[in-house]
């Protein structure tokens, strides 16, 4: 269980590596908000992770909120976009 | 007995939700165009998070439990198609992909034909709507 929750951790590690260089990096506003939405999702899961391990649920309502957040910032961003070029 | 069964459980569980997440990193970094990078940042939102609900679930070994989790989840199920949709139609109206990769667009044919529709009897004074 704690190798595995040692290699959880890594992942999710990497992941979020991955997600930020898209974020410094990404060509447009759209990319960066998609890589935000994949951040996102992987620190929800880090804290589900977190619940699971050590057995206790303070985390549910932080999950919930950091999906409507994810919800609403790329509704918002994807409605004021401007055109390429 | 019964506890390291459910232990190996939350353990492949766990690696699912963590190899999703993966999954959608790398294709952030690899694929060429916002659309394809669309595809793989859906992955740890939606099996992802079940998978890392479930493991919860399995943890506190309580049915009590499954309706809040399933509340998390069915959220996530109903703003996640939302958001993807305004993404993807924002990268398409703003011409942030590129059409050379694109193997059929639909929505062009969609476009082009209301466009021919609305052309003939358009009153000027009227304000143009977005698509």
């Amino acid at each position: 269980m704690t190798v595995a929750v040692i290699v959880v951790g890594l992942l999710l590690g990497l992941a979020s590596l991955c997600a930020l260089y898209r974020i410094a990096r990404g060509p447009s506003i759209l990319d960066r908000v998609l890589a935000i939405d994949v951040l996102l999702a992987t620190i929800g899961g880090a804290l589900a992770v977190d619940m699971a391990v050590n057995r206790h649920l303070d985390n549910v309502v932080l999950l919930v909120a950091i999906s409507v957040i994810g919800f609403i910032g790329s509704v918002t961003v994807a409605r004021f976009v401007t055109d390429r070029k | 007995m019964n506890d390291t069964v459910i232990d190996v459980l939350t353990a492949i569980c766990l690696l699912g939700g963590a190899l999703m997440s993966v999954a959608a990193g790398v294709g952030l970094l690899r694929f060429p165009d916002l659309l394809a990078r669309m595809h793989a940042a859906t992955k740890p939102q939606v099996l992802g998070l079940l998978l890392f609900l479930l493991a919860i679930g399995l943890q506190m070994r309580s049915w009590v439990l499954v309706p809040v989790l399933m509340v998390c989840w069915i959220f996530m199920l109903l703003t996640v198609p939302v958001s993807a949709h305004m993404v993807g139609r924002a990268g398409y109206r703003t011409k942030h992909m590129r059409r050379d990769l694109l193997s059929m667009d639909e929505l062009d044919e969609v476009v082009e034909k209301a466009a021919n529709k609305r052309a003939p009897d358009r009153n000027p004074t009227e304000r143009p709507d977005e698509t």
